[in-house]
């Protein structure tokens, strides 16, 4: 079928495996076909276009849009519908709840004229989500053809391999078709196939390859090379649109895009800017270094105490409590240097995540690390619990200092009214997490949940050296 | 996996169980069926060379097979399973000609013939005169009726009984269920219509609530009403999954003794068949065996990005080096740029959102699954992971990569931990 091999390129062998799947319109064919390959690996395109083309009746549901039962069985029920009735008619809407009343439904439907003697093919895509419908859907639709007693074939599209759908008391098997990933060939191909028509298509074939050479080793994905290809067009004519170079001077348009293709790789490939904002700094030719993504730490403005106790939250996190004296204590004494290098690189706390601290022992690294930053009224309302006790000539309320907390690390009893507002600011922006319930009796308990990059970038804003504190960067 | 116990009353249950399929019916099935072509060059040899006729018989015999394989319609060969078959059209006349209930339990693992055995069973009765007036079938179906509610209603359909109109049953559950069983126990032995109750998946069934249509189905099979069989099927987990003409067959069987797989090889090398290609030959068997046996999770390998191979590696190390246990993103992130910074020149070094990415594709394929559900507190670095691939079928998907770079091989073999 030429006019098939022009609309569908490089899956000849696909196509006629299925279509002599298919065989004649009445012929029986697999009561079950399961399709899959990679996303953008042609079988959506390949079953929906093959069967349009020769004209076979078919339903066509995507899963996705099915989050329940009726919603899935409906449909399919009232596109066949459509199918089988005249042009005119205004069918009526069928409603169905179960699966039996589906398969009772189904066998009327499908006795209609125009769908008596072929076969019926239901295409069901991203079938992977009929996994965790009701546990009796998948096994159902795999058998069809028995439980109705029609004609009926059922084509499951899906990423996921079949082994992972099987369930565990086994199930009628389909038939399974792979479909591979294309070659850097066949992805050559058929990107070079869309260039637009005022260039030549050598031209268009030299951008493709310069484009593949920056993003085949990250990305296969047909759909994405096409986008990126698309939005960089542009860019990469602009030498000859300008009338700086000709199309033939290749070394000239490469230099030109391939740092421009570096950048889209850090910005819209991950989706930190949407498309049109790319397409209005390549046409407004400003500098992509300037692009602000999602995740840039500028659009975080915190207050300066706030970021403080950020850091805070951060050494809390990172450091293990026992470190505490060594850094944070001002005459912390002789420390044996062996036992406390004692670490593997596995247990490297950043690599295993942030461990949930206390809030006294946060506002102890705090003061600490304050001290003489901050206005000293910020530690008025703290108080130890021993001083408090053995030295009872001290006044109820008197500030004792963090020193004491890091040193004796007996209870610690904070009223710092000034910090709580300001963390739990923070927890609302999702920097520090609460970690367990909020009526724990020893109080609560906090994470630091931001990157390494992140509180780099905010400690360098108020000249703090993390690092220097860092348990993990000694 | 058996059914749960049936906790009713005492009930007299004969089972039937069809033989594992042997080596001589798997082999005189195939190649019964393969024969078929031979009659077909018969036939074309003495009609005159008309292409017409050529392709409409092609077609013929490809609706033929392809019923066969697919639709599974009866033919009358029945393979393996006569001794079965006898006792159960025994019991079906008994119930069916002299009015004395019965029940069976069909076992058997998938594909082994249960469904094709009672559907000849009934076919066969239904010959016979004086039944075929008087008795009722009703087929149910585990997979079709979930819960005792439906199965209700779609006995009283199929029994046509005062509360239906059209395809509508009225009334609750518990009025249906008194109208059933009083339909059923008005009855006697001499004067009404035996019934034959067929539940396919019968093991679903026996997970309803309190098995309350099962219970009554056996209670009035034992007491002196109307007369039922009740048969019930239902599959068992085969044991045996260990992974030419005659040695494609046989390589088929000592991986799967299911027909229905038999089936389904026989159908790929069918697709072959066309009016240029008229008659199936072995090489088209060959292939279709390849077909049949490809490891799926290698082609999903065999199609992943050079960076998402080089996580699948670091991947890899990290179990050797900690046995098994689970991973994060910025352990596998670092045990990459180890590489990247040591050892690599084709491997550029990415930033680290474009990694993660990658890492989220392989979670999106089900490559690498999370140990416990996602919270939303939880940061998607630190989450722990385990890798679904093991060491073997990552160097066997590593041969076949397309265009592998020459240090991403390398790495493979040899792990970094000379640190």
């Amino acid at each position: 079928m030429a006019h098939l091999e022009n609309l569908v390129l490089c899956r000849e062998s696909q196509v006629s495996t299925l279509q002599s799947l298919f065989g004649e319109r009445h012929h029986f064919s697999f009561p079950s076909i399961f399709i899959y390959g990679h996303t953008a690996s042609g079988k959506t395109y390949v079953t929906q276009t093959l069967l349009k083309t020769l004209e076979l009746p078919h339903v066509f549901v995507n899963c996705v849009e099915c989050f329940t039962l009726r919603l899935l069985l409906e449909q399919i029920l009232n596109k066949l519908n459509h199918l089988s009735s005249s042009e005119d008619a205004c069918p009526t809407h069928i409603t169905c709840e179960t699966f039996n009343d589906f398969v009772r439904l189904f066998k009327q439907v499908t006795k209609a004229e125009s769908l008596k003697d072929q076969t019926v093919y239901i295409v069901l895509d991203k079938a992977e989500y009929l996994r965790d419908m009701e546990a009796n859907l998948l096994p159902g639709f795999l058998r069809l053809q028995e439980l109705t007693d029609r004609n009926v074939t059922v084509i499951l599209l899906s990423e996921i391999v079949w082994e992972k759908f099987r369930p565990n008391t086994g199930c009628f098997e389909p038939f399974v078709l792979y479909f591979p990933d294309y070659s850097i060939g066949n992805l050559q191909k058929i990107l070079s196939h869309d260039h637009p028509p005022e260039y030549s298509a050598d031209f268009y074939a030299a951008y493709i390859n310069i484009l593949l050479g920056v993003f085949y080793t990250v990305c296969r994905d047909l759909k994405e090379l096409r986008h990126l290809a698309v939005l960089n067009f542009p860019k990469y004519c602009e030498p000859v649109v300008k009338g700086e170079a000709s199309e033939r001077d290749t070394r000239k348009l490469w230099r030109n895009v391939e740092p421009h293709l570096k950048k889209a790789m850090q910005t819209v490939y991950l989706r930190e800017i949407s498309s049109s904002q790319w397409e209005k700094i390549q046409k407004d030719d400003t500098d992509p270094g300037q692009l602000k993504g999602l995740s840039a730490y500028t659009h975080v403005e915190l207050p300066y105490y706030s970021k403080f106790i950020l850091i805070a939250a951060y050494l809390a996190s990172y450091n293990p409590a026992r470190t505490d004296k060594r850094f944070f204590l001002k005459h912390h004494g002789k420390i044996k240097k062996t036992n406390f290098l004692k670490k593997h690189e596995k247990t490297s706390n950043h690599l295993l995540g942030p461990k949930p601290f206390p809030l006294d022992r946060l506002l102890a690294i705090l003061y600490s690390i304050v001290d003489s930053r901050v206005a000293a009224t910020a530690n008025i309302f703290s108080q130890c619990l021993r001083c408090w006790v053995s030295d009872l000539q001290r006044p109820h309320g008197a500030p004792c200092s963090a020193e004491c907390f890091l040193s004796c690390r007996r209870t610690f009893l904070p009223t710092a009214f000034l910090e709580l507002p300001l963390i739990t600011s923070l927890v609302t922006l999702q920097l520090l997490t609460l970690v367990g319930h909020d009526d724990q009796l020893d109080g609560p308990k906090y994470k630091c949940t931001v990157s390494l990059d992140f509180i780099r970038a905010i400690a360098r804003t108020v000249n703090f050296d993390i690092i220097k504190y860092l348990y993990d960067f000694l | 996996m058996m059914p749960k116990e049936c906790d009713g009353p005492g009930v007299r249950m004969g089972i039937l169980e069809p033989r594992q399929m042997t080596g001589d019916c798997f082999f005189s099935s195939g190649q019964g069926i393969c024969s078929g072509f031979q009659f077909v060059e018969m036939s074309s040899r003495k009609l005159k060379s008309n292409n017409l006729k050529h392709s409409e018989c092609l077609s013929q015999v490809q609706r033929i097979l392809r019923e066969r394989f697919c639709h599974q319609s009866l033919h009358s060969n029945l393979f393996g399973v006569q001794v079965q078959y006898k006792h159960l059209i025994e019991l079906l006349k008994r119930t069916a000609i002299y009015g004395e209930s019965n029940s069976v339990l069909i076992i058997g693992p998938r594909g082994s013939g249960k469904t094709m055995l009672i559907n000849h069973a009934l076919k066969e009765l239904m010959e016979v005169e004086e039944v075929s007036e008087n008795v009722l079938q009703v087929h149910l179906n585990g997979l079709l009726q979930i819960n005792d509610n439906i199965a209700l209603k779609e006995i009283t359909r199929q029994l046509n009984l005062e509360n239906v109109v059209g395809d509508k049953v009225f009334g609750s559950f518990a009025e249906n269920l008194s109208f059933l069983l009083e339909a059923l126990k008005k009855g006697d032995r001499t004067s009404s219509c035996p019934v034959i109750f067929i539940l396919d998946e019968f093991d679903l069934f026996a997970h309803h609530k309190n098995q309350t249509l099962l219970y009554n189905l056996f209670d009035i099979s034992q007491s002196a009403q109307t007369p039922v069989a009740v048969v019930g099927l239902t599959c068992r987990l085969c044991l045996s999954e260990d992974r030419s003409v005659r040695e494609v067959l046989q390589k088929h069987f000592n991986v799967s003794k299911n027909l229905r797989s038999l089936h389904m090889l026989l159908m790929l090398a069918l697709n072959r068949v066309t009016s240029s290609h008229p008659f199936m030959t072995a090489a088209d068997l060959m292939e279709a065996n390849q077909l049949c046996s490809m490891d799926s999770k290698a082609n999903i390998v065999h199609g992943l990005s050079v960076l998402e191979i080089c996580l699948i590696i670091a991947m890899k190390h990290l179990n050797d080096i900690y046995e098994e246990e689970p991973f994060n993103f910025q352990m596998v992130y670092n045990e990459f740029q180890k590489f990247v910074q040591r050892k690599a020149h084709s491997v550029y070094n990415f930033e680290k959102p474009v990694v993660m990415k990658a890492f989220e594709h392989l979670q999106q394929l089900e490559l690498i699954r999370p140990m416990e559900r996602t919270s939303v507190n939880a940061q998607r670095e630190y989450q722990l992971m385990k890798l679904l691939l093991d060491s073997t079928q990552i160097m066997n998907a590593l041969q076949k990569y397309p265009n592998c770079p020459t240090d991403v091989r390398q790495w493979a073999t040899s792990s970094l931990s000379w640190l």
